[in-house]
């Protein structure tokens, strides 16, 4: 931890691991990767003096000073461009953009500079940025604050796309994005910054501490982009899910004690597609869990590998619990939001086929 | 563009042909300097607006309801009865007042960013539809489906309610050219905040805006603070009212605490673009009392610097003193807030008592038609 969060002990659980929460696993990871390496440096609205508005980038500028850690204004297209240039000179450019939902205006640099700059110079500029943004719903933001744009990455070549679900995971992901060479999207799931969410809105939430993947070794630790974590085995389906979902999947398969197989892909770009086949071998029934509306979601890219891959293996239909094919709705978030209910219903469906 | 706009209006002075380059910039009123600075002499003239008593009252009294709504507001968001985002508008009032008090309400439209309740309460819009929005009950202005951020009014040509920064600009550039294109003699007044101020599509709205001598005034709503970061971190130019020259469009530096200076600059401006002459920018100078939104514990400034501005140049106050002079009594400004708070109350309790939208609101207005 740094700057002005050193002062604070990390949370330590009752086995006396280091506890973090997601936002204190990045914040580590920002730590971890600036004192490594000068050419790491971070920068976005609000995220020097003030620290971010989620906190992830708190006491950076205090420990690194402002030339490494510091506000941009209000301009997403410029950002993205400065850090492109910043990039392709050789700095590790770390641009956090505030929400997901304000990365429109740098799109076309990310896409048209970022993403194709290694290929039309055949490889002699590199893009090696990673861009951080909390992403997705749950918090009540509204249709400008909620939404989850992966599949606009996923379909861009030359770009990489990570969703951490879990503060460890967090914390070795970001380092290894930082650390490779091609340009990362990083989006961070807002709703399970301070918690694991497991699709119950309405009950209390639950604090990072008591979950085991809050245990966030000090250091340096990668975890490799393109590697799966199977984190619930079974035989009887496999669910496919990242970022919050995995957390509402397998809390689903855990009450309804279905022998269900929980992926979390924690990468989309690279997929790694051999342990999703692994395990759709294994069950012969697939369901895919996103909240990003339906229709070309990265679900859709899922589904035909799936189908592709594991076609005379199939049992059943492969399933999808998704968003609906609507703007992020305010008043009906927990309509729109891919729950436990609508999980479970797609989960008796497959078991009954 | 499918067609040109059509009859450009000469501008009043001649800012586009041939700048005079060696005669002195503040005297001779055909060189640029001068056009780009003549409205804000004009202002300098003449800084308050002669409102009649009962014009402030009228501005008091919206004042007021702005501050006591956003009050409730605010503890409703406290009760968690408003989920999600709410930006406050304590402290601005004195601009959505003196700005939209100046408006041909049958012509004017009016576009604006996320913190725009005040701008709908500015317009006369009940309280209740806005508080109804905020719970996001299906009786609000946009059926619960917009919130705090994202609220419209066909009626009173009020354009939002916008919830990604600086977004807003550019629309406020296409309602012009529509004012325009239709010859209905309308404007666009357009607000952004010092934060949006640094966005690049505002820029390039800048420059369509004077390119097509659009009928538009943006307003910069410095409140000096970007989300958590103070202007002078994230602004190289931090007279938002020079941001124009570059465009050669005329800026106006206004204190944004005072409803009178604020209408005085209005009413100057929107002659100046009724008259033909093009875009205005405008810089109201205001402050915040609140965080950026309920979330924003607001530990970038100190508690003094609030203090500061409430004690000194609260605009409330400020009208309030003025009334107090012209003779109306303490005792009938007690009962404006009176009736003013149950106004509000009454809101609250409509906005807490009416239904959620139905389930099947959620496919609605996706697109015209279904598929």
């Amino acid at each position: 931890m740094s700057g002005s969060q050193t002062k604070k002990k990390p949370q330590q659980g009752a086995d006396g691991e280091r506890r973090l929460n997601m936002i204190e696993a990045i914040n580590d990871a920002l730590d971890v990767m600036m004192e490594r390496d000068e050419n790491v440096v971070v920068f976005g609205e609000d995220a020097g003096y003030f620290g971010g508005v989620f906190r992830c980038t708190a006491g950076l500028q205090e420990k690194y000073g402002k030339s490494r850690a510091f506000d941009a204004p209000i301009s997403e297209c410029g950002i993205m461009g400065v850090a492109v240039g910043m990039g392709a000179y050789g700095l590790r450019p770390v641009p956090e953009i505030q929400f997901a939902d304000y990365i429109y205006p740098g799109y076309d640099q990310i896409v048209s500079e970022a993403a194709r700059l290694r290929y039309r110079s055949a490889g002699e500029f590199t893009s090696p940025i990673t861009i951080r943004s909390p992403y997705g719903g749950g918090i009540f933001g509204g249709q400008t604050h909620s939404q989850s744009p992966e599949a606009l990455f996923t379909h861009i070549s030359g770009v990489k796309t990570v969703i951490p679900s879990t503060p460890h995971d967090a914390k070795g992901l970001l380092i290894a994005a930082i650390e490779d060479n091609d340009p990362v999207l990083f989006f961070e799931p807002k709703r399970i910054y301070n918690g694991p969410f497991e699709g119950y809105y309405d009950k209390p939430a639950a604090a990072w501490r008591s979950h085991p993947d809050s245990a966030t070794p000090e250091g340096y630790y990668r975890i490799e982009l393109g590697k799966a974590n199977v984190v619930r085995e079974g035989e009887a389906l496999t669910v496919l899910a990242y970022g919050t979902m995995v957390h509402v999947a397998k809390k689903v398969c855990e009450e309804k004690g279905v022998d269900a197989e929980v992926i979390d892909l924690r990468s989309l770009v690279p997929l790694d597609i051999d342990t999703i086949e692994a395990s759709v071998e294994k069950t012969g029934k697939c369901l895919i869990v996103h909240e990003a509306s339906r229709t070309s979601g990265f679900g859709a890219e899922l589904s035909a590998l799936v189908q592709e891959r594991c076609f005379y293996h199939l049992e059943a239909p492969i399933e999808r619990v998704t968003g609906f094919d609507t703007p992020y709705p305010h008043s009906l978030e927990w309509a729109y939001f891919p729950g436990p209910v609508r999980i479970g219903q797609a989960i008796d469906r497959l078991l009954q086929e | 563009m499918a067609k040109s706009p059509k009859k450009a209006p000469a501008r009043k002075t001649a800012t586009k042909k041939a700048p005079a380059k060696k005669q002195t910039a503040t005297t001779n009123p055909e060189s640029e300097e001068f056009a780009l600075r003549n409205l804000q002499k004009a202002l300098e003239a003449k800084r308050h607006y002669d409102a009649s008593d009962e014009e402030l009252m009228e501005f008091y009294e919206q004042m007021l309801l702005i501050r006591r709504f956003e009050e409730r507001a605010g503890q409703l968001y406290g009760l968690g009865l408003i989920g999600g985002f709410c930006h406050l508008y304590i402290g601005q009032e004195a601009v959505a007042v003196g700005l939209q008090s100046a408006l041909d309400g049958d012509k004017d439209s009016v576009i604006t960013g996320y913190r725009d309740h005040g701008h709908m309460l500015a317009y006369g819009i009940d309280p209740k539809v806005i508080m109804a929005e905020l719970t996001g009950r299906q009786a609000g202005i946009s059926k619960g489906k917009g919130g705090s951020m994202h609220m419209f009014s066909t009626e009173h040509k009020f354009y939002g309610g916008h919830g990604i920064v600086g977004a807003q600009v550019a629309l406020g550039g296409g309602l012009a050219l529509a004012h325009q294109y239709n010859e209905d003699g309308g404007l666009c007044l357009a607000y952004f905040g010092d934060g949006a101020a640094n966005q690049g599509q505002v820029y390039e709205t800048f420059n369509m805006a004077a390119l097509w001598n659009l009928p538009i005034v943006f307003v910069v709503e410095n409140n000096g603070y970007a989300m958590g970061t103070a202007v002078k971190r994230s602004s190289a130019e931090t007279e938002f009212y020079r941001r124009g020259t570059a465009f050669r469009i005329p800026g106006m530096d206004v204190n944004g605490m005072d409803v009178l200076e604020v209408r005085a600059a209005a009413e100057i401006a929107m002659d100046y673009v009724r008259q033909g002459g093009g875009p205005v920018l405008m810089e109201l100078n205001t402050y915040r009392y609140r965080g950026h939104s309920m979330s924003d514990p607001a530990k970038y400034r100190s508690r003094e610097e609030v203090q500061d501005v409430r004690e000194k140049s609260d605009p409330i106050e400020g009208a309030k003193k003025v009334l107090l002079e012209r003779g109306v009594s303490e005792d009938k400004l007690k009962e404006i807030d009176k009736a003013i708070k149950a106004r509000v109350a009454e809101a609250a309790d409509f906005a807490e008592s009416s239904p959620e939208p139905a389930p099947s609101e959620l496919y609605t207005d996706v697109l015209v038609g279904e598929y």
